[in-house]
């Protein structure tokens, strides 16, 4: 039978009547209209709703909203202190996280939830995180956690010292006819493709930090 | 519910749009591949093959061809307040097109990027082929019409301008959304937006050195509503009245309804209404959880489905009884025989499929949902509905993911039979568990390769590939089979893959055949499409050749690599990854190469596979060569994600059938990559080229599968021929 349940969400306080086993993500879905968490799978495993009760991560997908009663749940959309974000919704803008975005409000929840229990985690903590990512942006979920974490990294490469391809050196570009490249439509490479192919690499996030393990650089 | 409207055709944009600036140009040009064939070889050690189809003309060129006709139909809006509005034909399922194209307008207009609005345009008809988001295209087929067109916008600008100041156009600059006199003047695109409306104007897009914002890192421009949580999909709309919707479906895959007692279901707290539609028995109630619940209380006596009989090892030997023998002629040398099988792939979107429909009863009807090909899902529906095709309007919604999924409109078509049937909007979601058990999926395929070789080079190549039915009934193979496709025996399917499969190698004589075989399972296009097994058996068989020859296989593939670029990327990869170096017992490194979409790229990975039923790849490292690149941030993007794509499919998520039913139901039992099964190190290398933007979105997929394939052979020292291999 519903129950009247009086709970407090993002700050503020909410009574809804509802079945007592009602997920809390249906409560805030479809009765709250808090669309931040999302349905990935209903039984805790995706993770896409994550969210916190009483600063603890939850799935509110399996946690009836008699729990709640008299607690304070925050979602997604509770994080931020008005337009200012929270440092790791900042983390995340800056590493470019997410890709269709639809697990990262959960993401995010669950690496808040993360440094909080453990301000300086682990690789094993990092690989811990259950949260499904089906756009496979793992790296730069990783990435943003230590950053945040001021967890100093290693240096970008394979951890061998600089080896030089094997083989000769790599083509200029230009078949010997003097003509460019493979088929495809459109001009002419520089001039300078022939030393950019083996050139030093000059990308954007050769300075490592947040982008440490995910470098990019126009080889 | 939604208001009614008087032209279905504009529904959606009626109360956004205030008249202002629209300018409809960028005439259509038709550019034709300039180049064709393969680099002149240059190694010695390498019997040439003969450009394939592929090589010629691509899939993407034919989708350029056939989007070439309307995209002087898009519409590219500068309002009063400075906003430079495009609605994007394409659907934004999470590659970045939306960032991309805003970036590319912001370069050709010489506007700000934050003043650039790009929407997902609802489904236009007039649009005809130029609606798909497809086979990695959106950026080559709209790079030169969407430059083409903002140069115009900004040349009208500049001329209005002109005039209002008395002044001669080549006077004055432009940047920051403003047109700039000499002498300090400025005006601001929206202040000129009325009098630019007059004016004509052909620009002439910049060349490539003169970008600020093309080829820059730009970081997507919808990060802040993803982070936090104002990002809408088709389940967070606030459509009035919407009820939420659930369907019971049959316990094996196209199974129908029997008997029906929804007495206790509808006894039931907050439901509304209980409908059977040809998929199932659908629950409408006043929450999910109300719909969920009394959809498990519905008694339903199911009829069996057309497969109910038919498990995993039966469609294996389907396969292999269909395959055509290998045929290859026994040369002067050597044979390398193998045969491969892929299980089936579920594209498991994080986004359920999902759909909101309104159909009032007044001939009209309104659905919500993430399409790749919205103009088809509009004529499906109507059609469905009994509705003239303009009485229907398709909004498109951002996906929460798709790689393949968003093809059809299976979801759409339900939530609009629903709402049909009862009168009232609906907001219908798959569970988790129906989009694993009835959700479409990549064939699985058996596939046979056939290397003949000498001592130093390769002579023959012979690929058969016989697979489950690859659907194409949708769009895109409308697209195609209106098109190019009719003049290929085999329609849709085949003309995909035979404009999109090519050998990246010279070796010698290559025969590359597709097979179908007709069986009732769900499938749609996964990311690579045929790439994904095609050329993912292909770079392991690399492996062995090289291996059988005495060769390394990185260096094997640099020889017969047709492409320079293709030799490029490999040179990179190599030296990136620091291929070639010691690792301790049960890890090593693998190669694995890929060129489509006018875009080249090699992936190494470094695996640990110590535990053979829990191997991890550690490290990967991917060099790219995808032409002119618009956001490199991006592309990285794309390149990472379809990488944990191939680690994914090669490693340990594969879908199993049981007496016609899918075995998996959710993340817990379908091990898709997490990140525990990522890699702790990712890195991209681009190797920077002029050329015009080749398509990024699924290149890294088969290069990656490759690499994760042959790496766990080298570690292990197996042959790896059943993909997953932790199946």
């Amino acid at each position: 039978m519903p129950k009247k349940h009086t709970f407090r969400v993002n700050g503020e306080q909410v009574q809804v009547d509802a079945d007592e086993n009602m997920p809390l993500l249906w409560v805030l879905r479809d009765k709250l209209g808090i669309t931040g968490p999302k349905y990935g799978c209903g039984v805790g495993l995706c993770r896409a709703c994550t969210s916190h009760l009483n600063g603890d991560e939850i799935q509110p997908c399996v946690v009836p909203v008699s729990e709640c009663q008299g607690q304070e749940v925050t979602t997604i959309e509770g994080l931020a202190n008005g337009d200012e974000l929270h440092p790791v919704q900042q983390a995340w803008v800056d590493a470019d996280v997410g890709q269709c975005g639809f697990c990262q409000p959960g993401q995010i929840m669950a690496a808040v939830s993360l440094l909080r229990r453990k301000p300086k985690p682990t690789d094993a903590d990092i690989d811990a995180i259950e949260n499904m990512c089906r756009c496979g942006t793992y790296p730069r979920l990783r990435a943003a956690i230590k950053e945040i974490a001021g967890i100093p990294t290693d240096p970008p490469g394979n951890g061998e010292p600089p080896k030089g391809p094997p083989g000769d050196k790599p083509p200029n570009g230009k078949g010997p006819d003097g003509k460019g490249p493979d088929g495809r439509p459109g001009k002419q490479p520089r001039q300078d493709d022939a030393s950019s192919a083996e050139g030093e690499q000059s990308g954007e996030k050769e300075s490592g930090g947040l982008f440490d393990g995910i470098k990019s650089a126009f080889g | 519910m939604a208001e009614p409207e008087p032209a279905a055709q504009d529904k959606g944009r009626g109360l956004r749009r205030r008249k202002f600036l629209t300018f409809l140009v960028a005439a259509p040009t038709l550019t034709v591949a300039g180049r064709f064939g393969f680099d002149a070889l240059t190694e010695a050690s390498a019997v040439p093959s003969l450009p394939s189809l592929e090589e010629v003309a691509d899939l993407g060129e034919v989708i350029r061809l056939a989007s070439m006709p309307t995209t002087h139909l898009m519409v590219l809006e500068v309002t009063e307040d400075t906003r430079v509005r495009f609605e994007l034909p394409r659907v934004e399922v999470g590659q970045g097109i939306s960032t991309s194209i805003a970036m590319v307008l912001a370069e050709e207009m010489d506007a700000r990027l934050d003043d650039v609005d790009v929407e997902l345009a609802d489904s236009r008809p007039a649009l005809h082929f130029n609606q798909i988001t497809a086979a990695s295209t959106t950026m080559r087929v709209l790079w030169d019409p969407v430059r083409r067109m903002a140069a115009d916008a900004r040349a009208r600008l500049v001329n209005a301008a002109a005039k209002q100041w008395d002044l001669p156009a080549e006077r004055l600059t432009t940047n920051d959304s403003a047109v700039h006199a000499p002498d300090g003047r400025t005006l601001s695109y929206g202040e000129l937006s009325a009098a630019a409306r007059e004016e004509s104007g052909n620009g002439e897009p910049k060349p490539a050195s003169e970008y600020t914002v093309v080829g820059t890192p730009v970081t997507r421009t919808d990060a802040r509503d993803v982070v936090t949580g104002k990002a809408r999909y088709a389940m967070d709309l606030n459509i009035e009245g919407a009820l939420p919707t659930v369907v019971a479906r049959p316990p094996t895959i196209n199974g129908t309804v029997g008997a029906v007692d929804d007495a206790k279901a509808r006894a039931m707290p907050g439901v509304v209404a209980v409908t059977e539609i040809p998929t199932g028995v659908a629950v409408s109630a006043e929450t999910f959880y109300d719909a969920i619940r009394a959809k498990d209380a519905l008694e339903i006596s199911w009829n069996p489905g057309p497969i109910d009989n038919v498990s995993d090892s039966d469609i294996r030997k389907k396969l292999k009884n269909a395959s055509h023998p290998l045929a290859a002629p026994k040369l002067r040398g050597r044979h390398l025989d193998a045969s491969f099988d892929f299980a089936f792939v579920n594209h498991a979107p994080m986004e359920v499929e999902s759909a909101v429909a309104s159909v009032p009863g007044d001939g009209t009807a309104e659905v919500w949902m993430p399409s790749q090909t919205p103009i088809w899902a509009q004529g499906a529906i109507a059609t469905e509905l009994g509705l003239s095709r303009d009485a229907v309007a398709v909004h498109v919604t951002r996906a929460g993911g798709s790689f393949g999924r968003r093809l059809f409109a299976d979801v759409g078509l339900e939530a609009a039979r629903v709402s049909q049937a009862i009168g009232r909007p609906v907001k219908l979601m798959r569970t988790r568990e129906d989009d694993m058990k009835h959700g479409r999926m990549r064939p699985a395929y058996h596939q046979k390769i056939r290397a003949s070789y000498t001592k130093g080079e390769v002579l023959s190549f012979e690929h058969r590939v016989t697979g489950v039915g690859l659907d194409f009934d949708h769009g895109l193979g409308e697209a195609l089979t209106s098109t190019l496709a009719q003049t290929v025996e085999g329609g849709a399917s085949q003309y995909y893959f035979t404009a999109s499969q090519s050998m990246p190698y010279h070796v010698g004589i290559v025969n590359h055949t597709l097979q179908e075989v007709r069986l009732d399972i769900p499938t749609s296009s996964f990311r690579s499409v045929f790439s994904g097994t095609v050329r993912a058996a292909e770079e392991v068989i690399m492996d062995e050749l090289a291996e059988r020859m005495g060769k390394d296989p990185l260096e094997f593939r640099r020889q017969v690599a047709k492409a320079d670029s293709g030799k490029a990327v490999l040179t990179k990869v190599a030296e990136v990854a620091g291929w070639g170096r010691k690792l301790p017992p049960g890890h090593a490194l693998g190669v694995g190469y890929h060129s489509e979409y006018r875009s080249h790229a090699a992936c190494v990975v470094e695996i640990n596979a110590t535990d053979k039923a829990n191997p991890r790849v550690t490290k990967a490292f991917i060099a790219a060569d995808v032409g002119q690149v618009v956001n490199p941030k991006g592309l990285e993007a794309q390149l990472m994600g379809a990488t944990m794509d191939g680690i994914a499919t090669i490693l340990q998520a594969g879908v199993h059938i049981d007496n016609g039913a899918v075995r998996e139901s959710s993340y817990g039992d379908y091990h898709w990559t997490k990140q525990g099964d990522s890699p702790t190190r990712f890195e991209v290398h681009l190797i920077r080229t002029d050329w015009e933007p080749g398509g990024a979105g699924e290149l890294a997929l088969p290069a990656a599968a490759g690499a994760v394939a042959n790496a766990y052979a080298r570690a292990t020292g197996t042959r790896p021929r059943s993909f997953p291999i932790n199946h």
